[in-house]
């Protein structure tokens, strides 16, 4: 090939680069490996990672049973190996799945469109905000203090420069947003209210009261659910004018926070202003179905520094996770799975009632709930993990006030010996004079 | 729209969307009977509690199974053949990588657990990172970002901080005319001005452009080099020289890194802050549009604006996050990044070390040079400057017989072929631009120079049968027009839509 081009080596081909700026030496990275010592270096690492422990802890990022079929379908290179389907004749299989994606989020959510994804729940959430911003010309936001603060986090990162002020609403005794509180905060300004719900304590906020009281204001109302799988089993949100979601409960790893998927969902008359790609159905010259990215004139390839976002790359592939989860579950087998998860939740804080406190009990929860405890949750902890425990989210990193408090979670993959070993443990825990917290703190981290 | 069901000759064209094939009772789920008591939903949601899914479907597992199948069959991918798409870097996906990130405690870790259970993955964050400094001559990095878009989002972020640290944040970003629509796309979200700044003949920036428009008021150069012509900014010291001189940043879109790698490092040629895309050339796979992983590497000075957390070393000797950051830009991103691209990059530097990662890049760029020999004369060239891993082609020649490039680009389908990357850059209308990679053999790549000298004749002989293609896929060219006139972005029964 040097001979068909010219050239008497490879080097000349790198001339274009001054020569003071080519390396004449190797990297100093390690050698080569063979696949057999690649493989054995991560065996190594999950053997270091928390393999073989029994978790409670969700926070955004949950446990679930992935069916085999996800992995089988995803590995093939078809999906595995193409790219974002600039080319609709040769892309119809990505094309029609994320049609499909789209079509049963918007089943789910009770929302009219939603695009083929998002990184994540958390930049989800922040671009559904500057959608709401662009969409009433209002500049402010308000934020229930019950979001999960990694979100908040990403927002606040995301509002700085946009000069977006945000206003923080804290919540009830109850675990659920101030609602006397939330309508003071809201302004003339107020493009939008951000919830969660379920909310980061598990805690079901009352849509329709926050619902109100934003429009009535002229905001609008954005929430965000980190919980997929309470689909099955709550009333989403309709009353929200975009729904911000992750959906990594459906099918899509833990992997140590990502990669996952996000979504926004809204109505019809909103699509316009909606960041991320989007597939829509039409017909090829015979008139046959076919389906094509559409409305790119919201994007950053078409409109650069006038587009709805930057984002180009989103998560095709986990969508698919997505979206194969969805459509083995289904219409009957979402509803029996979210119950199963109700029905672990409800057992274990009621079982955990009768040795700590279980905070934010009068309202309905989903799959999480907040224990109480005298001793130091990282002191627990530490104690849990001798016995190959993992326990709930110890909040006060969070949330200063709730000093003792953790954040537990079940699926349906949490059974009722690990509820009732942890359970036991924790009592015991709360019997016993612990050593001091410093200490175990240190331990449990 | 309801489709009928009749049957075609072949099985993979009549398999319609899946809640056509939907009917009740049918089910692919079983869950483990409950072992601890029912609860009555009811009394215990009141009402919040959902009674019914819509038109979500129930099927039966091998239903679904062959449902996607086919809609695999439908594909175009590189595990198929060459994928051309200019500065995408559509290189090969090994399949170890993907061995690896399903590992149980890697796939399974959960980004809560204590770090005294994460050190893996905490192990596979460090490792990465510092591999990824020495392959860029960089001094710091962040791997949160979940995107190229999203690292330069997180890029100028940093920008901002530092400039805001010495008071003032100033008002603009300069992009050459060249650059892709995310750069400028991101600097609004930032809330920068774009300034554009032209390209010379040779295609690169032009440096009295430069100078002229550089003053107090400009945070930053976004610069892609390679640019988007696959050619390398020769002047690259004397741009960082007149951006610094007024205080300015550089910084590198890493867009098209497959050039550099283990060849030259941006750190030693004057660049301030730059991001990668693992998914392009640490062969993470694309996944029909994600997910991604766009890491910024920084200079010192820019440390102290990192989001948080970063990982690091405790005195004991184990790793640890640290979020004690008072100057941080914030998070970009919950949790820390795209973690399983992180795993699939790490296999990657791995598989190849020194040698392999500086032969990959010198056969990226080897394979870009065959292939503009092998079109020269027959597709214009616009620049003629030296090419580096891609190659911008445009059809000025077949447009005088009314083929443009997306003519060609869709009868290279009919050939096998994916297309190249078409209508972009911008400064080159009707551009052709092809990226080959390292990936493909000197036969692909034949075969690919022929399938464009073919279409090339048919332009001057029977133009309509490039104009009509492609012939052979499983749709014909698809009306984007109504598409977006009138959107359908979801299924709806026939009795609703």
């Amino acid at each position: 090939m040097l001979k068909a081009l010219g050239v008497r080596s490879i080097d000349d081909l790198f001339a274009p680069i001054p020569a003071e700026y080519r390396l004449n030496g190797d990297l100093k990275i390690p050698r080569q490996m063979a696949e057999s010592e690649i493989v054995d270096f991560f065996r190594q690492r999950s053997r270091e990672n928390g393999d073989g422990y029994t978790s409670f802890l969700g926070a955004g990022a949950y446990s679930h049973y992935r069916p085999v079929i996800i992995d089988s379908l995803i590995s093939r290179g078809e999906f595995l190996t193409a790219y974002t389907p600039y080319q609709a004749e040769i892309s119809q299989g990505t094309l029609q799945s994320i049609f499909e994606f789209q079509t049963m989020i918007c089943e789910l959510t009770g929302m009219e469109v939603a695009n083929a994804s998002m990184y994540d729940g958390s930049t989800a959430a922040a671009e559904a905000v500057m959608m709401a911003v662009r969409l009433t010309g209002r500049r402010s936001v308000v934020v229930a203090r019950s979001l999960h603060p990694e979100y908040r986090e990403v927002l606040a990162t995301y509002a700085t420069h946009q000069g977006m002020p945000l206003t923080v609403t804290n919540f009830n005794a109850d675990g659920r947003i101030d609602v006397n509180e939330l309508e003071r905060s809201i302004t003339a300004e107020t493009a939008c209210v951000l919830i969660q719900s379920p909310n980061f304590f598990g805690t079901i906020e009352d849509v329709d009261a926050i619902a109100t009281i934003a429009h009535k204001h002229g905001a609008m109302l954005v929430v965000s659910i980190a919980e997929a799988v309470s689909l099955g089993i709550l009333e989403p949100p309709r009353q929200a004018d975009i729904i911000a979601m992750e959906a990594q409960s459906f099918g899509v790893p833990l992997g140590f926070g990502g990669p996952y998927c996000g979504v926004i969902a809204t109505r019809e008359k909103n699509v316009r202003q909606m960041p991320g790609r989007l597939v829509g159905q039409t017909v090829d010259k015979q008139g046959r179905r076919g389906f094509v990215l559409t409305l790119a004139t919201r994007e950053q390839h078409i409109r650069r520094e006038k587009a709805t976002s930057n984002i180009c790359t989103n998560q095709a592939l986990v969508a698919l996770m997505v979206n194969i989860f969805m459509t083995v579950y289904g219409k009957v087998g979402l509803k029996e799975l979210a119950k199963q998860n109700l029905a672990k939740t409800a057992y274990a804080a009621g079982q955990f009632s009768k040795h700590g406190k279980v905070l934010f009990g009068n309202v309905p929860r989903f799959n999480e709930f907040v224990v109480e405890t005298s001793e130091d949750p990282y002191a627990i902890n530490g104690r849990l993990l001798g016995h190959k425990i993992v326990g709930g989210l110890p909040l006060r990193k969070f949330y200063p006030e709730l000093k003792n408090a953790a954040l537990w979670c079940c699926t349906e993959l949490t059974t009722r010996s690990a509820i009732d070993t942890a359970v036991g443990l924790v009592a015991e825990s709360e019997r016993s004079v612990g050593s001091s917290p410093e200490e175990l703190e240190e331990m449990a981290r | 729209m309801k489709v009928p069901n009749k049957a075609t000759r072949h099985v993979n064209q009549n398999e319609g969307v899946i809640f056509e094939k939907s009917s009740a009772g049918k089910a692919a789920w079983k869950l483990p009977p409950l072992d601890v008591p029912e609860v009555d939903t009811a009394k215990l949601l009141g009402g919040a509690e959902r009674k019914d899914l819509g038109n979500m479907p129930e099927v039966s597992e091998i239903e679904i199974i062959r449902h996607f199948t086919r809609l695999s069959t439908w594909n175009y991918a590189i595990d198929l053949g060459m994928y051309p798409l200019g500065s995408c870097t559509m290189k090969y996906n090994p399949r170890v990588n993907e061995a690896v990130a399903r590992v149980e405690g890697i796939a399974n870790g959960h980004p809560y657990q204590p770090e005294k259970i994460s050190q893996g993955a905490l192990r596979i964050l460090k490792t990465l990172s510092e591999q990824l400094l020495e392959i860029t001559g960089m001094d710091a990095i962040t791997l949160q970002p979940a995107a190229g878009a999203h690292g330069e989002m997180t890029g100028l972020l940093m920008v901002r901080a530092y400039h805001q640290a010495k008071g003032n944040a100033r008002k603009k970003i300069l992009i050459p005319d060249s650059a892709h629509g995310t750069n400028p796309a991101t600097a609004a979200m930032v809330n920068y001005a774009v300034e554009n700044l032209k390209s010379d003949s040779r295609g690169m920036v032009d440096i009295s452009s430069l100078e002229a428009q550089m003053n107090e008021d400009v945070a930053a150069l976004m610069l892609t080099n390679p640019n988007t012509l696959g050619v390398f900014e020769q002047d690259i010291h004397r741009i960082a020289d007149i951006l610094h001189a007024k205080g300015g940043l550089l910084y590198m879109d890493g867009a098209n890194m497959n050039a550099l790698v283990g060849k030259a490092r941006p750190g030693d040629f004057g660049v301030d802050l730059m991001h990668l895309n693992l998914h392009k050339t640490f062969s993470t796979p694309h996944g029909g549009g994600g997910p991604g992983s766009g890491p910024v590497a920084i200079k010192k000075i820019l440390e102290p604006f990192l989001p948080k957390p970063v990982v690091v070393t405790k005195s004991d000797g184990t790793l640890g996050f640290d979020y004690d950051r008072p100057h941080s830009v914030g998070r970009v991103r919950a949790f820390y990044g795209n973690f399983g691209m992180f795993v699939r990059a790490l296999a990657y530097i791995q598989a190849n070390g020194p040698d392999g990662l500086r032969q990959t890049t010198e056969d990226a760029v080897l394979n870009a040079n065959y292939i503009r020999k092998g079109l020269e004369g027959t597709y214009d060239l616009p620049y003629s400057t030296p090419t580096m891993h891609e190659v911008v082609f445009s059809d000025k020649v077949q447009a005088k017989k009314g083929v443009r490039t997306m003519d060609i680009a869709k009868r290279l389908i009919d050939y096998g072929f994916h297309p190249y990357t078409t209508a972009f850059p911008l400064i080159v209308p009707g551009a052709l631009m092809i990226e080959p990679t390292e990936s493909e053999s000197k036969e692909e790549m034949d075969l690919f120079v022929e399938a464009m000298k073919s279409i090339a004749e048919e332009v001057e002989e029977n133009p309509q049968t490039v104009l009509d293609a492609p012939h052979s896929t499983r749709v014909s060219r698809l009306d984007e027009t109504a598409a977006a006139r009138k959107p359908i972005l979801r299924w709806k029964p026939a009795n609703q839509s």
